[in-house]
């Protein structure tokens, strides 16, 4: 059965066991001529790949048009930055705790939100996101808005060391390649399907006996554990938690990064977190005003590429 | 906590309220007809200010400034509208917010490599000052300019709307586009020119608003959330609903912001009341606005039939 679809599905795990391979060696490369630097900047990538990743799940498989997936981020980056602030650093705590937190919180906020639909969907996620970015300001005690600096790392034991940043750089890379697998098999799985079959028709959905509510917001809260994981990372990636973290630019930048890399696709997310954030990393050693370039290429990719860029790799799927 | 203070913080609360249905209005029509999200209307607002703010200084009149600066803004807007915006209405919501939030880091960058990060703009001298309203109660000349501005602004605007051939028109756009087009109405020229009003209330904001706030890059960004809390609060594409959300919006972002901190100081020690009070007045638009939705999802004044 050599199809092009199957043709495809093995161009796709050569690529993707390539990617890996070249991930695994990237480290040792760059601490060999001498550019560390680039090892941090990498897992600043992976973070916001895990990020604009669980807000693929949302945009390209639920069609759920979600504004406000920096609650999720800015939620996880409290939950460990604060117990670290008191003296809590247990790594599995913290991780936990974030992944828990913005799990339910994004059961209360999906419970609500998605009963409303289209535009309306996407203002009132906004809308609450925005609640606890002024909630996250009024906090003094944690900073305020001027944010909070963490002394430590969250500490997971074992002898790792996360303030090494090649050990933080290999504990982002498996973080990513779980969720890009677990992305891959939900969306293959029984579950999967029937979150797309309901973002295709949900009354067609509904009427074959799947319940679309709990599976749009079983959806919501797996997505939104997963953004508060990417947020967790980020407290120990830059030792700091502040309240832009939740601003609504930080959830624009994400949906930003979907939509350039491919909405519903598996890479978009990697794809765009990686495509702008290495953009505005080389720009700015050139230039101050490098989001004006930034704005172009954007524009220019929403113009001629509307698929996103992992779009102008696979041809378009015929619907089969 | 006394009634001038109450009368004062109304009085502030409707002059807020009027600037951002000055925004909403033309927000709220791009989004009612075209159906699109555009997150650059606030740069509009930002464009406006900073035109007015260069246009002050070159020919020192403020009026003068003002007056030359809306309609430079009205014709940048429909010029944006035109060759750009115009490709992205066919497109899905998504497109759109990534084309449109470019379109803010251009400008937002296109305006710092002009003008620089703000640029200075204050009141008139002859409005600086503050007018007795009544016995002990006086309030600053340059906000009841604002007020004043901004009343006959949305009564005009109203009576174009709700009165005119015009306002008939973008109406039946609003309510139903492919049956006012099949009818007729020449929905992209028609469009062109509610974008360009749009733009030019969003300069009269910007400008307006300048010597209260700042005059600075991503002035846009934070209003204009605002604006469509405002505008999905009332409905969208209804400017009925926009001034209704505005005034609401506005006076209970001002009220909340000085009423919460005097009701949290009555259970709560003084310096948690004065750190929770705005926050909470910040988070009560929100709450409000996620109530409304909860309630009637389409909006207070629901424009389409």
């Amino acid at each position: 059965m050599n199809t092009p679809s199957t043709r495809r599905l093995v161009l796709e795990t050569v690529v993707a066991w390539l990617a890996l391979v070249l991930a695994l060696a990237f480290p040792f490369a760059m601490r060999a001529i001498d550019a560390e630097f680039y090892i941090s900047v990498a897992s600043r990538i992976g973070i916001y790949a895990i990020a604009a990743t669980s807000l693929n799940l949302l945009l390209g498989y639920g069609g759920l048009v979600s504004f406000g997936h920096a609650a999720f981020f800015g939620l996880g980056a409290y939950c460990v930055g604060v117990p670290i602030a008191e003296g809590f650093a247990n790594g599995w705590l913290g991780f936990g705790l974030a992944m828990g937190v913005a799990g339910a919180a994004a059961l209360a906020i999906g419970a609500i939100s998605l009963r409303t639909r289209g535009v309306y969907f996407i203002m009132i996620t906004l809308a609450f996101a925005q609640m606890l970015y002024y909630l996250a300001n009024s906090i003094k005690a944690y900073g305020g808005d001027e944010g909070l600096n963490i002394s430590r790392r969250s500490d997971f034991g074992f002898g790792l060391d996360l303030k090494d940043d090649t050990t933080f750089y290999f504990v982002v890379l498996t973080l990513l390649a779980a969720v890009l697998i677990g992305l891959r098999r939900l969306v293959a799985s029984r579950f999967g399907r029937a979150i797309q079959a309901i973002r295709d028709d949900d009354v067609r959905a509904e009427s074959i006996g799947y319940p679309t509510f709990r599976f749009k917001l079983l959806l919501f809260v797996i997505a939104g554990a997963v953004g508060g994981l990417a947020g967790a990372l980020m407290v120990n990636q830059q030792n700091y938690v502040n309240p832009n973290l939740l601003y609504w630019t930080q959830s624009g930048t994400l949906m930003i990064m979907v939509i350039l890399g491919g909405v519903g696709t598996v890479w978009g997310g990697l794809i765009g977190a990686a495509v702008l954030l290495i953009l505005e990393e080389t720009l700015s050693a050139y230039t101050v005003h490098w989001q004006f370039y930034v704005g172009w290429i954007l524009l220019i990719v929403v113009l001629f590429a509307p698929r996103g860029l992992a779009g102008l790799l696979v041809r378009p799927r015929r619907s089969d | 906590m006394s009634g001038l203070l109450l009368i004062e913080q109304s009085l502030n609360g409707l002059q807020f309220g009027l600037m951002l249905f000055l925004l909403a209005a033309g927000l709220t029509l791009v989004f009612g007809i075209m159906d699109m999200i555009n997150l650059a209307h606030g740069s509009m607002y930002m464009v406006g200010a900073f035109v007015a703010a260069w246009l002050v200084e070159l020919t020192g009149s403020f009026l003068l400034g003002v007056v030359l600066a809306v309609p430079l803004t009205a014709l940048f807007g429909m010029a944006m509208e035109s060759t750009l915006l115009r490709t992205l209405y066919a497109r899905d919501h998504l497109s759109q917010v990534l084309a449109t939030f470019a379109l803010i880091l251009i400008l937002n960058e296109s305006v710092r490599m002009i003008w620089g990060s703000d640029l200075p703009l204050s009141a008139p001298a002859a409005l600086a000052g503050p007018v007795e309203l009544m016995p002990g109660l006086s309030y600053p000349a340059y906000r009841l300019l604002i007020i004043a501005v901004g009343l006959v602004l949305a009564l005009a605007l109203y009576g174009l709307v709700a009165h005119t051939r015009v306002g008939a028109l973008v109406r039946a756009g609003a309510s139903n586009r492919e049956m006012a087009m099949t009818m007729g109405v020449n929905i992209p020229r028609l469009f062109t020119a509610v974008f360009g009003v749009g733009a030019a209330l969003c300069a009269v904001a910007g400008a307006l608003l300048g010597p209260l706030f700042a005059v600075q890059v991503g002035m846009g960004e934070s209003i204009l959330i605002l604006a469509f809390v405002v505008i999905v609060i009332g409905g969208i594409g209804s400017v009925r609903g926009a001034l209704v959300g505005s005034l609401l919006v506005g006076m209970v972002d001002t009220l909340g912001r000085t009423l919460m901190p005097h009701l949290f100081r009555e259970f709560l020690p003084p310096q948690m009341a004065s750190a929770a009070g705005p926050a909470v007045a910040s988070v009560i638009v929100y709450l409000l606005m996620a109530v409304v939705l909860f309630v009637k999802p389409e909006g207070l004044f629901p424009a389409r039939g």
